[in-house]
């Protein structure tokens, strides 16, 4: 033992300091228009943007359900995120777009598209740049805000996706919809669950 | 895991169900052969794979197993309600001991190894005893024309070696008493019987030629080709039959089984294992080739087996024989089944199916645009591409379906115990078997289903005694049926028990609090309550059910499914569940009708005929088909679709479960084949649509859930007249 103190010694040095360094990356984030206002979303959770296409309507459902789409042959649900958040739906333009994202809920990977009115850019906005939500005031639901990032002096919301386009919450708010014969909801309606 | 060890879990699984399937089938039919034989085949399947993964404890068991099985099979022993249940019991073990080579046991490894001490004692009482033996033995020895030397007492130990030395032995050069002494090298000749009959008087008698014969018992480790080469040099001028000691009987038949499933022939078979020699096989060969000498030369003789001939030239013990014939027909048939079937990971198929579904679509679009262009040679063309479009997506389609009737069968033993534990008489009615449906479906049916069976015979059928004071015969029966309905896979359980009991399920209901006591509930709303969480009428809980947790359960995997229940019953007469599936993942064949340019699909099966709206003076959704009121849903009020309905509109008359209406489109589009795709889990609480498909054009077109439709459009008619100030908005 005696014989081989400084490699030891070394190694323990080099293990760590290893995961600092990881800590520090800045992670990306797509970022895109919304009635004006910038958002953001973790980029590891998209899968791809397509144009604006024929979205077939469903019956019975909250006006945030769009309907749906063919994706290359799989049906995917469109979002309107603009209704979602209690807002009018997002009015079809040259630029709109649809940003389809990958969700894990349950297990069970489901596509989710939502409808933005343009995409902006993919940034890297690093931890240190991210502020909590504010408690109240985004006129946002609070728990569909992951963090504020600063960006250019500005804020960005950044989107808590699995919230926003929760699986459970949306299957759930369809039903009472479909249920209620039409009653007025919107999609910034508590769960019901 | 490793693959082997993967493949042998899946695989003996497999044949445990196999094997349980079978040994119901031979205690209905004790005397059948095939069914006997298939028993033996999926023990000894069960056995081989458990000593290639190296499963020890599976493997020594199921040798037993077999053991006791091959006594069966050789009629030593009869078939026993109590054999059957033991084996049953042992197939459970071997279920158990399997799972536990997996990891995924339940039991600890002590009360494991305590049942399988328990289940061998048992076994042993059926297991093999030197009566047998005996017998074949004794057997032999009476037979006429041979002489035999009288067993001594170690005599099954030994060789019986038969030599007749041709008369111009001693003429080549050789002395019969060399080769006796020579045999000495090989082993301990044991009792040496001179047979001196061939010898004639002494006056006639040539000293040059050999008249002896001799039978000898041989005691030897040696195997038969090393005992026939001692007697190398007289092989051609010698008559010569080695038959191997009844203590090797039992190693070749062992020897025989462990072979590889090669297609071998019978001769080849016993060669290999050391039964016979090459000469002595060749020699059988050319006394089939020729018929003996007095023999008439008849086809029969031509006819004659192999086996029967090394048996009657004494060369090999009929066991022997047997045992290879067993291995033959054991190889040949696991060859047909080889060819029958070919595993396929189930993601692989599942992919497959996606890409042919998205053939379909775009061979839609391709033919669309050729139509567009009123190009005749394109048009044809790609009416021949999507005639073989069609036939490849039936055909990958059908790779995924399964037929009910597996799932159906396991029940038979689940009937048969749970009738034991009862004290009932319960015969099980299997019908509309064959109906297919998605595998994935298939999976998540089992255990709904086995609630309902349980349930019927728990609390429907009754007791004999009871049946028989109702008028009733006292053996019950329990049906499982299967058929397809307008696009639903409909599944049926019924009993001819005593059916629901009416007020008691509404006492108990009121009792739990689930009902208010003064509430007036119809009879179907009353049946509907067995399915609330908590509700049991069983007065004791037995291990089967009247726990009260069985039926809720039932209900919400089947909503899981998209499927519905339905209880129909009748005091006295029995009780009937309907359970209805729809095809998800399937292609189904659709009517399509567009509403306001949005295009829906009608599952052709459901669809009766097409009609024009006819012309009516009231706004009222119900029109006169031929004299029959006809209540129709309009597909614009239902699903509030924009936009004035049009001056000329079509009515698709349809039939779901015995009852028909009408659906009120704007315009019919024709018939098409739908792939079904999915919504999606957001869209799960979602009535009246069953699922999407992609048109041709690439657009997303709805399928029509009819029954469901139907149901919330009549609920929705409700609501509206309860409250009349909504009615106008």
């Amino acid at each position: 033992m005696t014989t081989l103190p400084t490699p030891v010694g070394a190694t323990a040095v080099a293990g760590a300091k290893a995961p600092a360094v990881v800590e520090t990356s800045p992670a990306q984030y797509l970022t895109f228009l919304l009635g004006g206002e910038m958002f953001a979303v973790g980029i590891l959770n998209i899968k791809e943007i397509i144009e604006y296409g024929t979205v077939t309507e469903i019956p019975m459902v909250p006006p945030f359900i769009r309907g749906v789409i063919n994706l290359r042959g799989a049906v995917v649900p469109v979002i309107d995120l603009a209704s979602r958040f209690g807002g009018k739906r997002s009015e079809v333009s040259r630029r709109t777009c649809i940003v389809i994202i990958e969700l894990t809920e349950n297990d069970e990977r489901q596509d989710v598209g939502v409808v933005v009115d343009a995409v902006s850019e993919v940034l890297e906005i690093p931890a240190s740049e991210i502020e909590p939500p504010p408690s109240f005031g985004a006129k946002i639901r609070a728990d569909f805000i992951k963090g504020m990032g600063k960006v250019n002096g500005k804020f960005v919301i950044i989107l808590e996706v699995e919230k926003v386009l929760s699986v459970d919450e949306i299957a759930t708010l369809a039903r009472v919809a479909s249920d209620g014969g039409g009653a007025d909801l919107t999609g910034g309606g508590a769960p019901s669950a | 895991m490793d693959e082997l060890k993967q493949v042998f879990l899946q695989e003996s699984g497999e044949q445990l169900d196999a094997l349980e399937s079978l040994l119901l089938e031979l205690e209905a039919h004790p005397d059948d052969e095939t069914t006997l034989n298939g028993i033996f085949r999926a023990a000894h399947t069960i056995k081989g794979a458990a000593g290639m993964v190296e499963a020890a404890a599976v493997e020594s068991f199921a040798h037993v197993v077999e053991n006791v099985l091959d006594r069966l099979r050789n009629h030593e022993i009869a078939v026993t309600t109590e054999l059957a249940a033991l084996m049953l019991a042992c197939t459970d073990h071997l279920r158990v001991l399997i799972a536990s080579e997996a990891g995924t046991a339940q039991l600890g490894a002590a009360d494991i190894e305590a049942q399988t001490t328990s289940l061998l004692a048992r076994l042993r009482a059926f297991g093999p005893g030197g009566q047998v033996q005996a017998q074949s033995h004794a057997a032999k020895a009476e037979e006429p024309g041979v002489q035999r030397i009288p067993s001594p007492q170690t005599g099954h130990n030994c060789w019986h070696i038969s030599v007749r030395f041709g008369p111009d032995v001693l003429r080549q050069g050789m002395d019969p008493e060399n080769f006796l002494r020579f045999l000495e090298t090989v082993g301990n000749i044991r009792h040496v019987e001179t047979l001196a009959d061939r010898m004639p008087p002494v006056a006639e008698m040539d000293p040059e030629l050999c008249y002896l014969g001799f039978e000898i018992a041989l005691e030897s480790a040696a195997d038969k080709q090393t005992i026939e080469d001692v007697f190398a040099f007289v092989r051609d001028e010698c008559q010569l039959s080695i038959l191997p000691p009844h203590a090797k009987v039992d190693d070749y038949v062992e020897l025989i089984e462990s072979l590889p499933e090669d297609t071998l022939r019978l001769g080849e078979i016993l060669v290999r294992i050391g039964a016979l020699t090459a000469d002595e096989l060749n020699e059988g060969l050319r006394a089939q080739a020729t018929p003996a000498e007095g023999e008439a030369p008849t086809n029969e003789a031509h006819d004659k087996p192999i086996g029967e001939i090394l048996v009657a030239q004494q060369v090999v013990q009929p066991e022997v024989v047997a045992a290879a014939v067993a291995k033959q027909t054991q190889v040949s048939e696991k060859k047909a089944q080889d060819a029958k079937l070919i595993r396929v990971p189930a993601d692989k198929l599942d992919h497959l199916i996606n890409l042919v579904g998205e053939l379909v679509i775009a061979g839609a679009a391709t033919s669309l645009l050729a139509h567009k262009r009123s190009d005749g040679e394109l048009i044809e063309s790609s009416s021949l591409l999507t005639r073989l479009v069609e036939e490849i997506r039936d055909a990958s389609l059908q790779l995924r379906t399964v037929q009910i009737g597996e799932t159906f069968n396991r029940f038979h033993r689940l009937v048969r115990d749970a009738c034991k534990d009862l004290g009932k008489d319960v015969e099980l009615v299997i019908s509309g078997g064959e109906t297919e449906l998605d595998k994935s479906i298939v999976e998540k049916i089992g255990d709904p289903l086995m609630h309902l069976v349980r349930n019927s015979l728990d609390h429907g059928i009754e007791a004999p005694a009871v049946r028989e004071a109702a008028g009733k015969s006292p053996r019950g029966t329990l049906l499982l049926n299967a058929y397809h309905d307008a696009g639903n896979i409909v599944i049926e359980v019924a009993d001819d028990g005593a059916g629901l009991n009416r007020d008691k399920i509404l006492a108990k209901a009121i009792e739990r609090g689930l009902v208010e006591p003064d509430a007036h509930l119809s009879d179907r709303e009353i049946y509907d309550l067995i399915f609330a969480p908590g509700l049991s009428t069983a007065e004791q809980v037995t291990n089967l059910s009247g726990r009260g947790v069985g039926m809720d359960v039932v209900r919400r995997n089947l909503q899981a499914l998209r499927g519905t229940i339905n209880v129909s019953s009748q005091a006295g007469q029995g009780t009937r569940l309907t359970l209805r599936l729809p095809l998800t993942l399937a292609i189904i064949d659709g009517f399509l009708v567009v509403s306001a340019n949005r295009s829906y699909v009608i599952p052709l099966d459901a669809v009766v005929e097409c009609i024009e709206r006819p012309e009516s003076e009231h706004d009222r959704n119900y029109f006169n088909l031929r004299g029959q009121v006809l209540p129709s849903v309009c597909l614009r009020e239902s699903f509030e679709l924009p936009g004035e309905r049009p001056a000329r509109e079509s009515v698709v008359v349809v039939q779901y479960a015995g009852q028909r209406a009408g659906i009120v489109v704007d315009r019919l589009a024709g018939e098409l084949q739908a792939v079904i795709k999915p919504l999606g889990a957001i869209f799960r609480h979602l009535q009246g649509i069953g699922g999407s498909t992609i048109l041709g054009s690439g657009e997303v077109a709805l399928i029509l859930d009819i029954s469901a439709l139907i149901k919330i459009s009549g609920q929705a008619e409700q609501r509206l007249l309860a409250r009349p100030e909504q009615r106008s908005a």
